[in-house]
């Protein structure tokens, strides 16, 4: 459920304003501080490749390519992975569409891999990704970077770059916005509205 | 969707869906080694074929294994049909095994309709809710060959809505004709049929679509041109003088391909007869994409099967 906005529909109407975590500017500013910390954290390796999770995932991953580039860093190659084939709980909701699975040329074979999603809250998406990441090839190590951890793993799965750490509650949706899909960068919480 | 049997329960909406399902699911194999995705783990295909078929039973079978379903191919020969069983008996015994998707294809139009009803009213008493894939019934429809046509059409020309696509030859038998001409319609497309009036079915005028008897007047404004197979099997009376007579009237030459615009594009749903209905020279030429076709089968089989089973029973 890399994003809330996915189960967001009968959101409206619990008569509570969404209360802003980051603004536009707070988003740019934790968009580059992980940047910095992946250049710190793979300098010693040769080939970084960051893999998004659609939608805001993959977006996430473009600007993160270009913010490493932007402070010295050799610029990673971005891809995208669709984790929809490999969730375990297809079952339990009516058809998902699939999105776009690109992987950058070279592959990510022997490659450091950084995985990118907007939210990360039970880590199945993740889990799924990793699964579908590892049928493209062999990495030599797979990392994983978030805009908002909100909490609630179902799964031992930890996060290596995380933009902001949000307890939350399950009947809070967190909601990212970001200029390429949605036309502003923000994100918010939702009270009462989740599960 | 429950079952997939008519073209016509389709709307462009969930056609389009089928195709981008397609479209992903081609984006998601490619280039890996291993072509297995985990998606249908423990799902039970049946393929049921009362009539003979290669590329439809093998590309269904390949498309449930690429998935991970687990696929049994039942043919007429060699089953308890033989022995006289009837669709309806067969149809429940498939069912009390679990098979989750029964892929039928059958020599009477309609069986598949008659399949899904027994499959919505046995749930209860076999326990499985069995989705049903017409694969081809008589002379109905053959809704997932429209589909890898539509594929192919729109990877080939960038979209289907707004081009003017001509269907050659015996329409009268073809369930491949009947099905693109109404999926086709509902994506937007021109269909023009192209045939003598004998190999022209009787309802065609109400079909949307336009009818032509002079393919040579056609030819120039077409962006692609299926050409049918002029099914001998079904011929019973006489529909054309001879072979010879219908090739040159009909048939795709080298000339008449050059006839086409820049980019028209060359489908067959295969078999071909080379020679009869199309040129061996143009069906290799770089218009054609019989085998684009072929390939995009498989996909749009996946995404079939992904819409009936990955999801949560409606």
């Amino acid at each position: 459920m890399a994003n809330d906005r996915r189960g967001d529909v009968g959101g409206e109407g619990t008569g509570l304003p969404d209360h802003e975590l980051l603004s536009a500017s707070d988003v740019t500013r934790t968009i580059a501080r992980i940047a910095h910390q992946i250049i710190e954290k793979t300098a010693d390796a040769e080939h970084v490749v960051l893999i998004g999770i659609p939608t805001r995932g993959t977006v996430l991953a473009r600007r993160l390519a270009a913010a490493v580039a932007e402070f010295g860093g050799t610029e990673p190659a971005v891809g995208t992975v669709d984790p929809t084939l490999y969730r375990d709980d297809l079952r339990r909701r009516p058809t998902r569409a699939l999105e776009d699975t690109q992987f950058p040329e070279g592959g990510v074979d022997d490659a450091l891999v950084v995985l990118v999603d907007d939210v990360l809250m039970s880590g199945r998406t993740v889990r799924a990704a990793l699964d579908a990441l590892s049928e493209h090839g062999r990495p030599r190590s797979v990392q994983l970077a978030v805009l908002v951890d909100r909490g609630h793993r179902e799964l031992p799965i930890r996060a290596d770059y995380v933009g902001k750490n949000v307890p939350t509650s399950r009947s809070e949706l967190i909601l990212v916005s970001l200029t390429e899909i949605d036309g502003e960068d923000r994100v918010s919480i939702r009270r009462g509205a989740g599960e | 969707m429950k079952h997939l049997l008519t073209v016509t329960d389709l709307d462009a909406a969930t056609a389009t869906a089928l195709l981008d399902t397609s479209d992903r699911l081609r984006q998601a194999l490619l280039g890996r080694e291993v072509r297995k995705l985990p998606t249908l783990r423990g799902r039970t295909v049946i393929t049921m074929f009362y009539e003979d078929s290669t590329r439809t039973r093998v590309s269904f079978e390949i498309a449930g294994k690429w998935m991970s379903a687990d696929t049994v191919n039942v043919s007429a020969k060699g089953s308890s049909v033989s022995k006289g069983e009837s669709l309806r008996d067969t149809s429940l015994t498939l069912s009390a095994m679990g098979a989750d998707c029964v892929i039928v294809r059958h020599p009477a139009s309609g069986a598949a309709h008659r399949l899904a009803g027994w499959a919505d009213k046995d749930q209860a008493a076999t326990g499985t809710h069995t989705s049903i894939v017409n694969a081809g019934d008589g002379t109905h429809e053959h809704p997932t060959q429209a589909l890898l046509d539509a594929a192919t059409l729109r990877d080939r020309l960038g979209s289907v809505a707004g081009r003017r696509i001509g269907i050659v030859g015996d329409v009268l038998h073809s369930r491949v004709a009947r099905s693109n001409v109404f999926l086709l319609a509902t994506l937007g497309a021109e269909v023009v049929l192209i045939a003598p009036p004998t190999l022209l079915p009787v309802g065609a005028a109400q079909w949307p679509c336009r009818v032509s008897h002079d393919i040579d007047a056609e030819l120039p404004g077409l962006d692609a041109i299926m050409m049918l197979r002029v099914q001998a099997e079904r011929m019973t009376g006489g529909f054309f003088p001879s072979s010879r007579e219908y090739a040159v009237s009909y048939g795709l030459s080298e000339a008449r391909a050059a006839m086409l615009p820049e980019h028209g594009v060359v489908l067959h749903p295969g078999p071909m007869v080379r020679g009869m209905e199309i040129a061996p020279s143009v069906a290799d030429s770089a218009r054609a994409a019989i085998l684009a076709q072929v390939r995009n089968g498989v996909h749009v089989r996946m995404a079939v099967l992904y819409h009936l089973l990955a999801g949560a029973p409606e």
